[in-house]
């Protein structure tokens, strides 16, 4: 029915958003950031940007490769670092849609910081999250989001220290758009990153990936594949809930959905509105007309 | 499936139908479009590709509707549909 030769013409669908020369990637057998990327790169698709005003950043790890995997204009930064480069361009260039892709260890432990002011001062970028619940590149130690009693390299007899709810720590810190979901409701997470990216303000998802050679490995739970069928079955999707009755246990249920979904002045609103009324008509609005657009 | 009745517009809907391309080389046999393909279009080969892992095969091909599903949980980048008028447009043309 088909002919090699139309066959060798066809190319995949994403190959325009990614830098081929870079693939086949890294990520393990089974990982989910690979199908994140999909879901980033369908959103990016659909929502029919121009693409030279998208930029995307990562900090260090194994989501940090994908500044380096997408064909877009992207920023591969140091340790934990991911967010306040990408505060620098977005008041660089208030026009672009800046994106900060990254993983837990890097965005709330040792970025953890930068995220909460970043979402306190409300700037209008996108944050995503690839949760894998541990330092995956590094060796599997222990990270701020690894539930308790989970095994890791550096906790051998069970995690013993509470772990942080990523939605509960960007609602309480100001974010105007926050949601999770896993990597297997890809139809669904796509629809996240689209209303995230078109949000005003800073927005957040929380997208709970699979990590098949470490964490499923030391934990005994068996490779990535088994990770999916588990949130197949105990993913529970409840819009709206509130951020504090949302955190993981180890096994235990996962609620998703979008939690919070509100309008606030952005950090470059409040910037031009403070000075118009200090400085009146003297004051130029800076970022064009609503301080988003430049001529 | 069976129906309780014939649907009014039976003659009007036409089921779509998908081409599958599977790019072997790129596949790490993770096996996420075999469990989700909701037709059980796949199955995990026999054979090997260079890197030693078991790429998908369609084994059911005719029966693909096109739900992209594959090609978006697919972590590799390596099994893509199209829709199958439009490869036979292709082809024509």
């Amino acid at each position: 029915m088909i002919t090699e030769v139309a066959q060798q013409k066809q190319e995949h669908p994403m190959e325009k958003l990614l830098r081929m020369d870079r693939i086949p990637h890294i990520w393990c057998p089974t990982c989910g950031i690979g199908t994140t990327v999909t879901a980033l790169a369908v959103a990016l698709e659909q929502l029919e940007l121009d693409l030279d005003n998208v930029a995307v950043v990562s900090g260090i790890g194994c989501t940090g490769r994908v500044a380096g995997y997408m064909k877009l204009d992207s920023f591969h930064t140091t340790h934990g670092r991911a967010i306040p480069f990408a505060f620098g361009l977005h008041v660089a260039r208030p026009d672009m849609k800046v994106i900060v892709f990254s993983g837990d260890g890097d965005l709330i432990s040792i970025g953890g910081n930068h995220f909460i002011h970043t979402a306190r001062r409300n700037v209008d970028i996108t944050v995503i999250c690839v949760n894998n619940f541990i330092y995956a590149m590094t060796g599997g130690q222990v990270a701020p989001t690894t539930p308790l009693t989970a095994k890791s390299s550096t906790s051998p007899y069970g995690n013993y220290e509470h772990p942080f709810n990523l939605p509960l720590l960007a609602a309480s810190s100001g974010a105007v758009y926050v949601a999770r979901w896993t990597a297997l409701h890809i139809r669904r997470l796509t629809t996240a990153f689209k209303e995230a990216i078109s949000k005003r303000g800073f927005s957040f998802v929380e997208v709970i990936a699979p990590c098949s050679t470490l964490y499923a490995r030391l934990n005994k739970l068996g490779d990535g594949l088994d990770l999916m069928k588990f949130y197949h079955d105990n993913s529970i999707i409840k819009h709206g809930a509130d951020p504090k009755d949302i955190d993981i246990e180890y096994q235990s249920k996962i609620t998703v959905g979008k939690f919070v979904d509100i309008e606030k002045p952005t950090f470059l609103d409040c910037l031009n509105n403070r000075n118009k009324e200090v400085f009146g008509d003297k004051y130029k609005i800076y970022g064009g007309g609503n301080g988003h657009n430049r001529d | 499936m069976k129906y309780w009745r014939t649907p009014l517009d039976i003659d009007k809907i036409k089921i779509p139908r998908g081409e599958l391309h599977i790019i072997k080389e790129r596949c790490k046999g993770c096996g996420f479009c075999v469990e989700y393909c909701p037709k059980g279009v796949l199955k995990l080969s026999d054979e090997f590709n260079s890197k030693g892992y078991h790429p998908p095969v369609a084994i059911k091909p005719d029966e693909c509707v096109n739900c992209d599903l594959c090609e978006m949980l697919c972590p590799d980048f390596a099994i893509y549909c199209l829709r199958a008028e439009d490869v036979e447009k292709e082809v024509t043309s």
